[in-house]
């Protein structure tokens, strides 16, 4: 099976999860006899693309235009539709960033077909690929295959695949070949304007090694002081999952998750949090992950090592007397 | 300004989910509007509030949706087209994307809004595919909306907490962020008004579209555990005593 990967980059820094895409992709490679190329995809990215080279793939194509030196959705649907035209693989498969959500899908319509997004895992069923993703926010999931001719399209989610595993190229290094696309400056309909970030954090969650996280479990803005004595108690941070945050109960630089910060604490303390996929990428480092909620069937304690099936509003106050014991 | 906003009914929240083929058993369970789709909608009608216009409503779906077409028409929608379609759950994003796009076919419009994703299939591809379809400018994940001399400038959540501003023309179509905007609940008054608006129903086959998958979800079912969970239990007291307990000397974490 012949693989594309589209590997990210912005400003001519890696999004990570491109690394983990092509350890999926060396993955089905093995059980396929296929083979890996690698797309980059900028302007003045030639470097990138050496430095992976480098890696465990039988080919770097190099995709560089002026009109790809920002992205844009139009800019890249057309570039890359001519670089799988041309390259004929059997499979193309993403990192599933904020980005490939903007522009995947309509790739692969554009040339008919359709696409498999934020995969967790696949097998090899007969001579078939079945790709495993989430549904009902991490509640359940599902077996999806393609139907159809090739070539197919699919993306995994952030943290399913380790970056670690992805290995040097055997050979010392792969060709780098360039591609020729061609655009003119009417494809791009949109136009990129400034980057930024809004005001500067007061506080930093990635640097924090005890975090109590609130869900929609808490209700009402009200109910937060009973969350942070239980934080205060335990001298952690407090932070929330993204609705708490779009209510504006707790202000967007304590949210964790996929939109928000992501965390890796000695101890995470999600109360009334369901566990929605979203949420879960950003927190699923923690070294122990404690969840209190209601609902004995919540996505939350799959990840759980210690699991409270309880009504937050009992536990919060008598966690927080103690730990105020336990402190002395 | 005349602004579509799609919106799709999923299962409640808290709805217990029994796993029935390559869907779920829906006798049981209650139904509401798709979280993001709300936001979407505020954003429609606040849009319309400023720039004038009609805001119409588009959902697929079985019977059932008529009652979240209505929450949308009570909060201020102006009308809606009601796609009938009680295979729904067999459509991949292409093809529930392909009878959108045909059902708007006829409808002159400057904006199409989406929300990010839906909270049942979580595909997140609609605003997308409609664009590829429709042959529009597109943008996702939008923060923030202003019109000005026929065109837009849009603030764009990317990761990691950065935002990018971008242009846009009109018409396009736009997938909402959640968080946009504060949604408002319908009045009694305009769940009134609601009861004289327009419903248009037509069925995905007299749109012409058919069941022709490019992909295919094989089963459904509930993922097992990766990581061994050890359940305390007894009064809250006791349970908080016993955390403590094993976050000091088994974890070793406080």
């Amino acid at each position: 099976m012949k693989i594309l990967v589209i590997v990210e980059q912005r400003l001519g820094k890696w999004n990570s999860t491109s690394f983990e895409t092509l350890v999926a992709a060396a993955q089905i490679a093995a059980q396929t006899s296929g083979n890996i190329a690698a797309v980059v995809i900028g302007k003045g990215v030639a470097q990138l693309a050496e430095e992976l080279a480098g890696k465990n793939v039988a080919e770097v194509l190099l995709v560089e235009h002026d009109l790809l030196e920002n992205y844009t959705a139009d800019g890249y649907c057309a570039a890359l539709a001519q670089v799988v035209e041309s390259a004929t693989p059997d499979l193309v498969l993403f990192p599933h960033t904020y980005q490939v959500r903007d522009f995947a899908p309509k790739l692969a319509a554009i040339l008919g077909k359709g696409m498999i997004g934020d995969c967790i895992g696949f097998r090899k069923e007969a001579e078939q690929l079945v790709f495993i993703r989430q549904m009902f926010q991490g509640k359940t999931a599902a077996d999806v295959t393609f139907v159809g001719a090739a070539p197919w399209f699919a993306s995994f989610q952030s943290g399913a695949f380790r970056a670690d595993l992805l290995e040097a190229h055997a050979g010392g290094k792969a060709p780098v070949n360039p591609v020729k696309v061609e655009l003119k400056p009417s494809d791009l309909r949109t136009k990129p304007l400034d980057l930024f970030k809004e005001a500067k954090a007061s506080v930093d969650l990635t640097q924090a090694p005890l975090i109590v996280a609130i869900g929609r479990g808490i209700k009402a803005p009200e109910n937060i002081a009973q969350a942070e004595a239980v934080a205060k108690a335990l001298g952690g941070e407090i932070a929330a999952s993204r609705p708490i945050c779009d209510e504006g109960w707790l202000p967007m630089e304590r949210q964790i998750g996929s939109s928000g910060q992501t965390v890796a604490p000695k101890l995470y303390l999600a109360l009334g949090i369901s566990g929605a996929i979203q949420h879960v990428v950003g927190m699923k480092g923690a070294r122990t992950i404690v969840a209190v909620n209601k609902d004995q069937n919540a996505p939350i304690f799959e990840i759980a090592d210690y699991g409270l099936v309880a009504d937050i509003f009992e536990v919060m106050p008598a966690l927080t007397e103690e730990l105020q014991k336990n402190n002395g | 300004m005349n602004i579509i906003v799609c919106i799709k009914q999923v299962p409640a929240k808290d709805a217990p989910l029994s796993i029935a083929g390559n869907w779920i058993k829906e006798s049981d369970i209650g139904f509401e509007m798709n979280e993001p789709d709300r936001y979407a909608l505020e954003e429609a009608l606040r849009l319309k509030e400023k720039h004038g216009g009609e805001v119409i409503v588009l959902s697929l779906g079985p019977e059932r949706v008529k009652q979240t077409i209505k929450e949308a028409l009570a909060k201020g929608a102006d009308r809606a087209i009601h796609v009938a379609d009680d295979r729904f759950a067999d459509l991949d994003p292409l093809g529930a994307a392909k009878v959108l796009a045909a059902a708007m076919s006829k409808e002159k419009c400057d904006l199409v809004l989406t929300g990010l994703q839906s909270d049942d299939h979580g595909f997140g591809q609609t605003g997308v595919l409609l664009a590829a379809l429709l042959n529009l400018p597109h943008a996702t994940i939008i923060m923030q909306i202003e019109v000005e001399n026929g065109k837009m400038k849009l603030k764009r959540e990317l990761e990691a907490g950065w935002f990018q501003h971008i242009e846009c023309p009109l018409p396009a179509v736009l997938s909402v962020q959640s968080g946009i905007n504060k949604v408002r609940y319908a009045t009694l008054k305009g769940i009134m008004a609601a009861k004289k608006k327009e419903i248009n129903t037509v069925s995905r086959e007299a749109l012409g579209v058919s069941l022709e998958p490019t992909q295919r979800i094989e089963r459904i079912y509930v993922p097992s555990k990766t990581k061994k969970t050890e359940f305390l239990t007894g009064t809250p007291k006791d349970m908080a005593a016993k955390l403590v307990e094993k976050l000091k000397f088994e974890a070793r974490v406080i």
